[in-house]
């Protein structure tokens, strides 16, 4: 199994690391039992622009990648562009990823999901969308 | 990166100078085929035959008990599958194992269930020593085999070999030992140890990989596992792999000269459990002495074992871990799983396997670029936050 330079740069370096204290929009993905688990925190601002974002992860190296890329994907974003991103467009940002570490991807994808779904809680906006990547994982064995 | 440490030895072991120096005239002059019988084979004979007694010699056992195989796999393989066939017609079709055997182990037993037999999977205690109440009630006239590790590959256990040898006699069973992470690690003397049967693999040791062997007492019977030539007095086809038996040869005879030197071995393996664990929410993984003497395996919570190898790699430090997320499998370590561990804690595992070519400062070095490796990866989890805060409230 061999990560790409550009996951190994992301992880080593990841972007976007911290909290955001009384973030409009936190979401949490994954369980500890799998190996995986990130929060993410958007800052949104009154035109619906993530004017910052911040993840916390415990998982591989492929999971802080994943969590970083995301980050960098959607800031500066609309929530509305935020909820396109997804798992595929994750791994092509990061020259792709080993096989068993697409969930990598499709958790990062639901991480920013579940934290505009927050954010739409909060303000009393209906959730529209889907909380989970429509991405079928390949059969982990 | 200052410095380079290899602390993965149990994994494999680079081939040492001595060893590669006796192999490398089976490769300049004798190349022959110890079959033939001709000069150039009666030559590899007898380099052959000399390495056997050799071998014979390390372990106190006779030359016609050892077997060259190609590896530690096909060794076990060959015991369980050859063990429970030949017992099959003496209406013995049950076998018993742990739960922490290594998967050469494990699925070789999987195999035999589809094929009929039923195994018994004994657990063990919180350290990783076979519950031996627990083996003694599966033991029956029914058991084929008795199939216990010497030492557990992950935490460094150490089984009682000698008394589970003794049930399973008592019982009528066979008892064959995966001994490929003890030999050159704990002294081993078949005259004086009854198991039927025990499994090495040279490249644990100094020799190449590509190199096994199983040995078979005198008047134990197994099934063939591959038919081909006269080879292994007829238990065994294939060519010998005369360079690799002589390398294995000369490993096995270094390591028992070795032996000594292991306590200094254990201290360095001490020190760093001792430095390891003070790191706070750590916890040492396997019995505090009774364990190989180069084995370290520490728990750290809320971090997880690959990001933590490939931090370490960066450090220039060669480790394992028995994390989900370091295997193609994605499921943590079932031996984590059978001592006690649970799933999310199993994932922040550090194996550490150190051999005599470590050094003290080596450990010095470990114990230096652990600790940050783990604060780093706490400071960006999740959990580590959750953990952070509970203590504040308290």
């Amino acid at each position: 199994m061999q990560y790409s330079e550009k996951v190994m740069d992301h992880f080593m370096h990841p972007r976007n690391v911290g909290e955001i204290e009384n973030a409009q929009g936190v979401g949490v993905v994954g369980n500890a039992k799998c190996g995986d688990i990130m929060k993410m925190y958007l800052e949104i601002d009154e035109n619906d622009v993530i004017t910052d974002c911040k993840f916390k992860t415990f998982g591989c190296g492929a999971a802080i990648a994943t969590s970083s890329m995301a980050t960098e994907l959607i800031k500066g974003h609309t929530v509305k562009e935020a909820l396109t991103l997804t798992n595929k467009a994750v791994v092509e940002a990061l020259d792709g990823l080993p096989p068993v570490k697409i969930h990598c991807s499709v958790l990062a994808e639901e991480a920013v999901k579940s934290a505009v779904a927050d954010y739409y809680k909060k303000i009393g906006r209906p959730i529209d969308f889907n909380m989970e990547s429509d991405t079928v994982v390949p059969e982990e064995k | 990166m200052d410095r380079f440490v290899y602390a993965d030895n149990a994994a494999t072991t680079p081939v040492s100078a001595e060893v590669f120096e006796a192999m490398k005239p089976c490769f300049e002059t004798v190349w022959g085929n110890p079959s033939s019988l001709h000069t150039k084979g009666r030559e590899a004979k007898k380099v052959l035959d000399d390495a056997r007694a050799r071998i014979a010699n390390v372990f106190s056992c006779r030359p016609d008990e050892v077997y060259f195989t190609s590896c530690g796999s096909e060794s076990d393989n060959w015991a369980i599958k050859g063990a429970a066939h030949r017992m099959k017609a003496k209406g013995r079709t049950h076998i018993v194992t742990t739960k922490i055997e290594h998967h050469a182990v494990l699925y070789t037993c999987q195999a035999l269930e589809k094929e009929g037999f039923t195994v018994t999977y004994v657990g063990v205690d919180g350290d990783g020593v076979v519950n031996m109440d627990e083996l003694k009630a599966a033991v029956d006239d029914k058991t084929a085999l008795v199939a216990v590790m010497y030492a557990n590959n992950e935490i460094g256990t150490v089984e009682p070999i000698a008394e589970i040898t003794e049930i399973a006699h008592a019982a009528g069973a066979l008892m064959f030992t995966d001994a490929v992470q003890a030999v050159g690690n704990v002294p081993i003397d078949l005259s004086q140890l009854k198991v039927d049967m025990l499994s090495l693999s040279g490249h644990k040791l100094h020799a190449p990989k590509g190199i096994g062997m199983l040995f078979i007492r005198k008047g134990v019977f197994i099934d063939n596992l591959i038919d081909g030539g006269g080879q292994e007095r007829r238990k065994r086809g294939g060519t010998e792999n005369i360079p690799y038996i002589v390398g294995l040869a000369k490993a096995l005879e270094v390591a028992k000269e070795q032996l000594p030197d292991l306590t200094r071995v254990a201290a360095m393996r001490d020190r760093l459990i001792e430095g390891l664990t003070k790191i706070p929410y750590s916890k040492l993984n396997g019995h505090r002495t009774n364990r190989l003497p180069g084995n370290v395996n520490v728990g750290f919570e809320c971090i997880e074992g690959e990001s933590m190898l490939l931090l370490l790699d960066m450090e220039g430090i060669c480790a394992s871990t028995g994390s989900a997320c370091s295997s193609e499998s994605l499921e943590p370590s079932h031996v984590l799983l059978a001592i006690g561990v649970p799933h999310e804690k199993a994932h922040g595992s550090l194996r550490l396997s150190i051999s005599h070519e470590t050094t003290d400062a080596d450990i010095d070095y470990i114990l230096e670029k652990v600790p940050p490796v783990v604060a780093r990866l706490r400071d960006m989890s999740p959990l580590w936050e959750n953990v952070q805060k509970s203590n504040v409230n308290q």
